[in-house]
Order: structure tokens, then C-alpha cells, then sequence
């Protein structure tokens, strides 16, 4: 039973983005709704990823200092193992995983309510392809603004740890600085380019197929909010591991 | 003229096929309006959707002036539906959009006409239902009424020469019940669109009910117009029409002043 769901949602799913993958009715007004969703979905996220890659760059800048406190550890392995982490992890994952929780629902809930108050149904007849008009949209906004807003959180959460440095005084801020340059491998940096990618596209597109797909009233809208979430980040961290897998080792 | 002809249609149910519609044959003229009536869960609204495309039924076949909706392709679909108009239960505005937003939206995706055109356009359609002065408000901030008479706007933006309208009373007042019913009647003649229209107001049945089909339990119960709705004889369709006070107060001055059938009430 359970088997036969998820493959039913599976195919839907990929009839959904058969659908919502297509050429824009009007490219004039494609446009339009493309920078509004590269505005609403990823420029708004800023003071999020802003406050959140800040403390965790402090944090972790805090923990490894407190971890690796051995005589036989160089010092600058603060700042290098604060910057693997921020650039093979936190940056691209965990970022995702933070903003499926503020895109995703803000996605499956615009488009379920749509769906319940019956807008998707007045663009159906009207005759335009309501997946494409509402998600292409949203899928390709968020893919495009990703990679920017990966990179502020890469650099937001470096200051971070600096910040702590020069306000505690944990560790040099020569060292750190020293750390985070140290033994730098410019493809981590792809990596998590690369890996922030595929999450925007899970992010965007299943969010989207959760709302699109909604029947029944606000409860149900609010539920397909949280189903959204839950998938996305249980896809991204799926993926997370195979991309991994496939692009380090 | 729409023709609908032995049309069916069911659904999955956990209980197994539920049938909704059960061989419908009907007819909706040009120019007139055509209402839709019957009590709630009788099947108006699975009707109207198979009508406009958003359900496709089972058998039977759904002719719009000769072309059958039932067996187009998409592309023929897709240009069928913008000869169509729809007015929804619950306005359905898109709410990110003003009123000048949303009516000037299917001039934007589809009409040939200038930037400028489009604008004149929806700007005469805004003032068509009166709603002047109310172009850069959101939905949230319009009364019911004025929602409806948007979404009419945005409806007639495209000139449809199909007009849908699913219970466009529902939730509003009797004063502006009539207001709405009589701008559907007005631009019904006006611009000699087919209207469609699904209600169970009786209010509205006799104000504009031109063509009238009754709806019961998924069957056509009885086809007339509002000046024959008083005094016949289909005891499903008496049980609806009077099924309030008013409307028994109403047949009873009709017999008392010996009301013949087809007599148009005072």
C-alpha cells in the first residue's frame, strides 16, 4: 500500500513537472514573475541566511576551538576546519535545509491556497498552463538566486568566526585568517555551487507539487506546507549523500 | 449555442464509482441567460465543470456551436477556452493583483492589442460594472459584492462569447444579489454572450432565469423559464421552488388570483 502511494506520488510528481517544464505562454510576463520570485524567494531570504550563517560561523568557529584544544593540533586548524565545514556542508545543506523550511512552505501554501480559492482553476480556463504560468517561475528563480545566496552565507559565516575571534580573542585573528587561507581547495567551493543547484530545484519543485496538488480547505493547505517541507529536506539530504559520494570521492 | 447530449459522468470513491450525472441533455442559447438550478450536491457544479473542460465525462458529448469539447485536442481546447468566460463562487481574484491587475491579465497573455489597448480595455470593463475608482485595490480590500463585479470585469475582459457563472450570489446580500444578476443579465444582451449561469437563488431564477434547467439528484429534472417555473407539475422541482415561506406566499396569491401556467407574475 504504502509502495503504491509512493510510486503514485511519484509519477504525478513527474507529470507535474512534465507540465510545469514547458515555454512560457508570454515571455513578457514570464519575466516579470521571474525576477518577482528571484525578489521574494531569494533576495527576502538575505536577513535570514544573513543571522543564521553568522552564529553558526561563530559557533563553529567556538566548538572546534574548544575540540580540537591539543598541543599536537596547529593553531590555525580553527579557521581551515571552520572553513571546510561552512564550505562542504553548511553552506550549501544545511542553508537549503534552513530556506526549505522558509521557501518551501511559502511556495506549497501560495499555490495550495490558490488551488483551494480556485485561481489555478480560472487559469486552466482561461487556457493557460497553470503548472508552467505558477512554477516554471518559482523553480527557475530559486536555481538562479541559490548560488548567490550560497555564497553570502559562505562569506556571512567566515566573518562570523572572525567576528568571535577578534571579540574573544579564542583565537588570533591572524590565525584565523591564516586558517581559513590555508591548504584552500578552490573545487569545494564548485561543490557546494554546484549541490545548491539540485536543492533549489527539489526545494522549488516539490513544494510546488505539494501545493498544486492540494484539495480541500486551509487545513489541508496546511498540511501540504508541512508534507513540503518534510520532503524537501528528506530529498536533500538523500542527495546530499549521493552528490557527495559521486563529486568527492 | 451550447448543446450538452447524453452526458455521464462518475467518480472514484473509496466505496467504489459514484455516478454524479446521469444521461444530461440540455440546451443554452445565445444571448439568453441560461441558469443552472438545483439543490446543493445535485450535480450544478460537476456540470458546469464538465461544461467548461475542467472535467471530462464519462460518455455524451458537449458541443459548443458544433465542436465538441469532449473529443478536442489540447490545442483545440486551449482556443475554445478563450472564447470563455468564468465568474467562480469565490470570485477567485488572484490575490496578489489589483482590480486593474487581474482584469487586464488575460488581455496581457492573450489579445494582440497594444499595451495601450489593453489598458483602455480593461479600464472600460472596470467600468462596466462599476467599479471605477476601485482599480489599484487588492480583492482583500473589496466587499464581496465588489469582488464579484470584478471578476465579471476580468471575465468579459477577452469579449468570451461563453459566459460561466458559478453561484455568483453566494454569500452576498438580497440588495446586491439583484445588483449582480442584473449586470449578468445586462451584459448577456449587451454583448449576445451565451451565459451560464449556476444558482440555487430563487431570487435570481425568477429576475433573469431566461432558460432554465432543473438539476435533481444528477438528472435533468425539468427545462422551462422563469415565467413556467410557478405552475407546473414536477413535485421535485415544487419542492425546490418552494421550499421557503416567500416563495408558498407567492403560489398562493398566484392560485388565489387564478394564475394560469405561463403567466408572468406581477
Amino acid at each position: 500500500m504504502l509502495i503504491t502511494k509512493t510510486l503514485n506520488s511519484f509519477g504525478e510528481y513527474c507529470m507535474f513537472l512534465w507540465r510545469s517544464i514547458g515555454v512560457p505562454e508570454k515571455w513578457r510576463v514570464f519575466i516579470k514573475r521571474y525576477l518577482d520570485e528571484i525578489a521574494k524567494l531569494g533576495i527576502d531570504s538575505i536577513p535570514l541566511i544573513l543571522i543564521v550563517s553568522l552564529f553558526i560561523g561563530s559557533l563553529c568557529t567556538i566548538l572546534i576551538k574548544l575540540n580540537i584544544n591539543n598541543p599536537l593540533m596547529p593553531r590555525y586548524a580553527v579557521g581551515l576546519t571552520t572553513r571546510e565545514i561552512i564550505l562542504l556542508e553548511f553552506s550549501s545543506s544545511i542553508l537549503c535545509l534552513i530556506l526549505s523550511g522558509k521557501i518551501g512552505s511559502n511556495i506549497a501554501s501560495e499555490i495550495g491556497t490558490m488551488r483551494v480559492t480556485e485561481q489555478i482553476d480560472a487559469l486552466d480556463i482561461m487556457g493557460i498552463n497553470s503548472a508552467n504560468f505558477l512554477c516554471m517561475p518559482k523553480i527557475l528563480g530559486l536555481i538562479t538566486i541559490m548560488p548567490f545566496l550560497v555564497v553570502i552565507c559562505m562569506g556571512t559565516s567566515l566573518f562570523g568566526g572572525f567576528l568571535i575571534c577578534v571579540l574573544t580573542g579564542i583565537v588570533t585573528v591572524e590565525t584565523y585568517l591564516y586558517g581559513i587561507q590555508t591548504m584552500f581547495i578552490e573545487w569545494y567551493v564548485w561543490f557546494a555551487l554546484i549541490k545548491s543547484l539540485f536543492f533549489a530545484f527539489i526545494i522549488s519543485s516539490i513544494s510546488a507539487y505539494y501545493g498544486y496538488y492540494v484539495v480541500g480547505g486551509s487545513v489541508e493547505v496546511g498540511k501540504a506546507s508541512t508534507n513540503a517541507v518534510v520532503m524537501s529536506n528528506i530529498m536533500i539530504l538523500v542527495v546530499d549523500v549521493i552528490l557527495t559520494k559521486v563529486m568527492l570521492q | 449555442m451550447i448543446e450538452v447530449k447524453n452526458v455521464n459522468k462518475s467518480f472514484d470513491d473509496p466505496g467504489g464509482r459514484r455516478q454524479v450525472l446521469y444521461n444530461i441533455n440540455a440546451k443554452f442559447y445565445n444571448g439568453k441567460t441560461n441558469l443552472i438550478i438545483g439543490q446543493s450536491g445535485s450535480g450544478k457544479t460537476v456540470l458546469v465543470k464538465n461544461l467548461v473542460g475542467l472535467f471530462r465525462p464519462d460518455d455524451g458529448q458537449i458541443l459548443y456551436d458544433g465542436r465538441d469539447i469532449t473529443t478536442m485536442d489540447s490545442k483545440a481546447l486551449k482556443r475554445l477556452r478563450k472564447e470563455i468566460g468564468m465568474l467562480f463562487q469565490g470570485s477567485a481574484l488572484f490575490d496578489s493583483e489589483t482590480v486593474f491587475g487581474n482584469v487586464i491579465f488575460p488581455l496581457m497573455m492573450f489579445s494582440s492589442m497594444s499595451p495601450e489597448e489593453q489598458r483602455e480595455r480593461a479600464q472600460f470593463c472596470i467600468d462596466r460594472v462599476n467599479l471605477t475608482g476601485s482599480e489599484n485595490k487588492y480583492p482583500s480590500e473589496l466587499s464581496g459584492g465588489m469582488q464579484k463585479r470584478a471578476a465579471i470585469a476580468r471575465a468579459i475582459s477577452l469579449n468570451p462569447k461563453y459566459l460561466f457563472c458559478d453561484e455568483p450570489n453566494s454569500g452576498l446580500d438580497p440588495k446586491t444579489s439583484i445588483v449582480i444578476d442584473e449586470l449578468l443579465s445586462d451584459i448577456t444582451h449587451e454583448f449576445g454572450i451565451t451565459t451560464i449561469i449556476n444558482t440555487h437563488d430563487m431570487n435570481s431564477v425568477m429576475g433573469i432565469g431566461e432558460n432554465i434547467v432543473f438539476i435533481n439528484r444528477g438528472h435533468v429534472g425539468w427545462i422551462g423559464n422563469k415565467d413556467e417555473i410557478y405552475d407546473q407539475d414536477n413535485d421535485d422541482l415544487n419542492n425546490f421552488v418552494y421550499a421557503t415561506d416567500l416563495f408558498r406566499d407567492v403560489r398562493r396569491y398566484r392560485r388565489a388570483h387564478g394564475y394560469q401556467r405561463s403567466k408572468t407574475p406581477e
